[in-house]
């Protein structure tokens, strides 16, 4: 840390009014205080402050994260090495490497150019350079699948960063949740890259290997809005080992991402706990009204047990990391839980509904998060109401 | 004599600085589209294509400068009660004879403009001129008026089918820009944006375009 502090030190005086590279002030206090608490104190008043500040918050999340990314970066490569057949004879090493050359590279490139663009509008505007995006950057190739080209991906992210968060006044003042917005891009603009049966495991080979006889690269859901065989069995939903995008696969990951951000207070567990009321609502509804539905896929899709639809998907990593987005979300208590509780419940219906969209938890957080605001307003106006009528029986009485 | 003479003085010259601007204020800060925030439902549907795009302005152009030149003709006729009825009929005329005449030599681009010709007559750009303009003033300035906005909305819509056909589609006016090469489908590594021929990408190309507007002219912010 010695070294970094003498680097800094040394190059503080060029950043500062006056100095040949002021304009860049903002780069350098985004270095300087991501490596270092600022020394600076409030100049006036009382200010209680809390030790844990935007850039704690953000760290804890990340490190709820990296199991997810962790097993992803394996699933990827024995989902690979399963497609040639070669499953049994490659090591966990040689899998989580395989895993890990596809998928640091979609790192680098997504804090690349995200940070990229956050510090250019940044120095644009003389604003601090905020950490919003160290969280989305991490979880926008969680959410990508393992083929994604990484322009594609690069793309995606300068459209999240430039039209889901800086045209709104940059972190914090987003509609959308920024990861979302960056794979509803990707998703729309490259719907042959993101979904359908080819995207979801690497099938590349080597000299001398082959594609085994019978592969299948759907996922879960997607057999389910097909009609096909889901050839995986609940645990290995449960576990994970099935394909999808990068970090969402495995519920067990997941979870403990959710009980580090419970446990640090991060995450917030109404959202999460309504969000799962609500999609077993819908699955419930699903279950009691199968007999009715207009197609024998579709049948079997809403006959699937409630707690199943769960576990599929990426239902478990969204409304964990990305319905909980302090931001994004509805900020009074009570909103809340109206906001997880309908997430969890449109995604259910989107996914069910909709053979389009196998999955419907991105369109249901993302149409969500444009009702938080909404939801925000009539929470407070039914406050305000209750009180003004307890206040006329307080006068009365 | 000298009075006669001084009536003389005050003519205007045909281009001068004021009939100038009547020209120039439509294309940037009071653009129709980017500033009043009208004819947006044109701007988004027809924006796919380039020439779609330059065919919807063309025929804008012909109805809001004859149509400015024939109410301001009539602007002392027309009881006040009934003048939207007279601007309506008069829109719907010179849309029909558009219309027409867009079925008779290029029927293809009349095809997929399908009912947005026809929807010109609800352009509020075109009311909003007739009920704004050409009612109170004469007719060359009304002409000169009908031609800005139409310019106006014209550059908004063709830059807009710009980006939308070359992103989009890979294409300007039908001509393919981007190599064939570049291609996923031919070993390339390029593909097309697909979002790009959505009518949501055509509101946010717009939206970006008023942002520059604006960070180029902070008077266009509004307070509040």
């Amino acid at each position: 840390m010695k070294l970094f502090k003498n680097i800094l030190d040394s190059v503080k005086p060029h950043f500062e009014a006056g100095g040949k590279l002021e304009k860049y002030y903002p780069v350098y206090d985004g270095f300087a205080t991501f490596l270092f608490t600022p020394g600076h104190t409030a100049h006036s008043g009382a200010h209680v402050r809390d030790a844990i500040d935007l850039k704690r918050t953000m760290v804890t999340v990340i490190f709820a994260m990296i199991p997810a990314l962790l097993f992803g970066m394996w699933n990827a490569g024995n989902l690979h090495y399963s497609a040639l057949g070669l499953a049994e004879s490659m090591t966990f090493m040689d899998k989580f490497l395989w895993g890990a050359i596809k998928v640091v590279p979609m790192l680098i490139v997504s804090y690349g150019v995200g940070l990229g663009v956050e510090f250019i509008f940044c120095i644009i505007k003389g604003h601090q350079i905020q950490e919003g995006f160290l969280v989305s950057g991490m979880l926008i190739p969680l959410i990508m699948p393992i083929d994604l080209p990484l322009w594609m991906l690069a793309i995606s992210v300068i459209f999240a960063v430039v039209i889901g968060k800086e045209v709104f006044g940059g972190t914090g003042m987003n509609i959308l949740n920024p990861a979302l917005t960056a794979r509803a891009f990707a998703f729309f603009a490259y719907p042959t890259y993101m979904s359908g049966d080819k995207v979801w495991i690497n099938t590349s080979t080597d000299a001398g290997q082959s594609v085994v006889d019978g592969f299948s690269g759907a996922t879960v859901l997607g057999d389910y809005a097909t009609g096909g065989e889901v050839q995986y069995s609940t645990m290995d939903m449960f576990l994970g080992f099935i394909p999808g995008s990068i970090g969402e696969t495995s519920t067990l990951m997941v979870l403990v991402g959710a009980a580090i951000l419970l446990y640090t207070g991060i995450g917030s567990w109404k959202i999460m706990f309504s969000g799962v009321i609500g999609a077993l609502a819908m699955g419930l509804i699903f279950n009691t009204f199968a007999e009715y539905a207009i197609s024998p896929e579709q049948q079997a899709f809403m006959a699937v047990p409630a707690w199943q639809q769960l576990i599929m998907g990426g239902f478990a990593f969204g409304i964990v990391f990305m319905a909980t987005d302090p931001v994004s979300a509805a900020q009074t208590e009570r909103g809340k839980w109206i906001y997880g509780f309908l997430v969890g419940f449109f995604a259910i219906a989107i996914r069910v509904f909709n053979p389009a969209y196998p999955e419907g938890i991105m369109l249901a957080i993302l149409f969500m998060n444009v009702m938080a605001p909404l939801i925000d307003h009539y929470v407070v106006q039914a406050n305000i109401n209750k009180r003004k009528k307890r206040l006329a029986t307080v006068k009365a009485a | 004599m000298a009075e006669v003479q001084e009536v003389k003085k005050e003519r205007e010259a045909l281009f001068s600085k004021k009939n100038r601007k009547l020209i120039s204020d439509p294309l940037n800060d009071s653009n129709p589209i980017t500033v009043q925030v009208l004819g947006i439902c044109s701007a988004l549907a027809i924006t796919v294509k380039l020439y779609p795009a330059l065919v919807m302005s063309l025929s804008v152009l012909f109805v809001l400068g004859v149509g400015n030149v024939v109410i301001s003709l009539m602007r002392n006729l027309i009881p006040n009660r009934i003048r939207i009825i007279v601007q309506l009929v008069v829109v719907a005329s010179l849309v029909i004879l558009v219309d027409q005449v867009l079925k008779a030599f290029v029927y293809d681009v009349s095809k997929e403009l399908s009912v947005f010709v026809g929807l010109i007559i609800t352009n509020c750009i075109i009311m909003g001129r007739f009920e704004a303009f050409a009612l109170g003033n004469t007719p060359w300035k009304s002409f000169l008026d009908g031609l800005g906005n139409a310019f106006g909305y014209a550059w908004i819509l063709l830059a807009v089918a710009f980006f939308r056909e070359l992103l989009g589609s890979g294409q300007l006016f039908g001509f393919q820009i981007i190599p064939e090469a570049w291609y996923m489908s031919n070993g390339g590594f390029y593909s097309n944006n697909g979002l790009m021929l959505l009518p949501p990408m055509a509101l946010i190309t717009v939206g970006i375009i008023i942002w520059v507007q604006r960070s180029r002219n902070t008077e266009l912010i509004e307070e509040n």
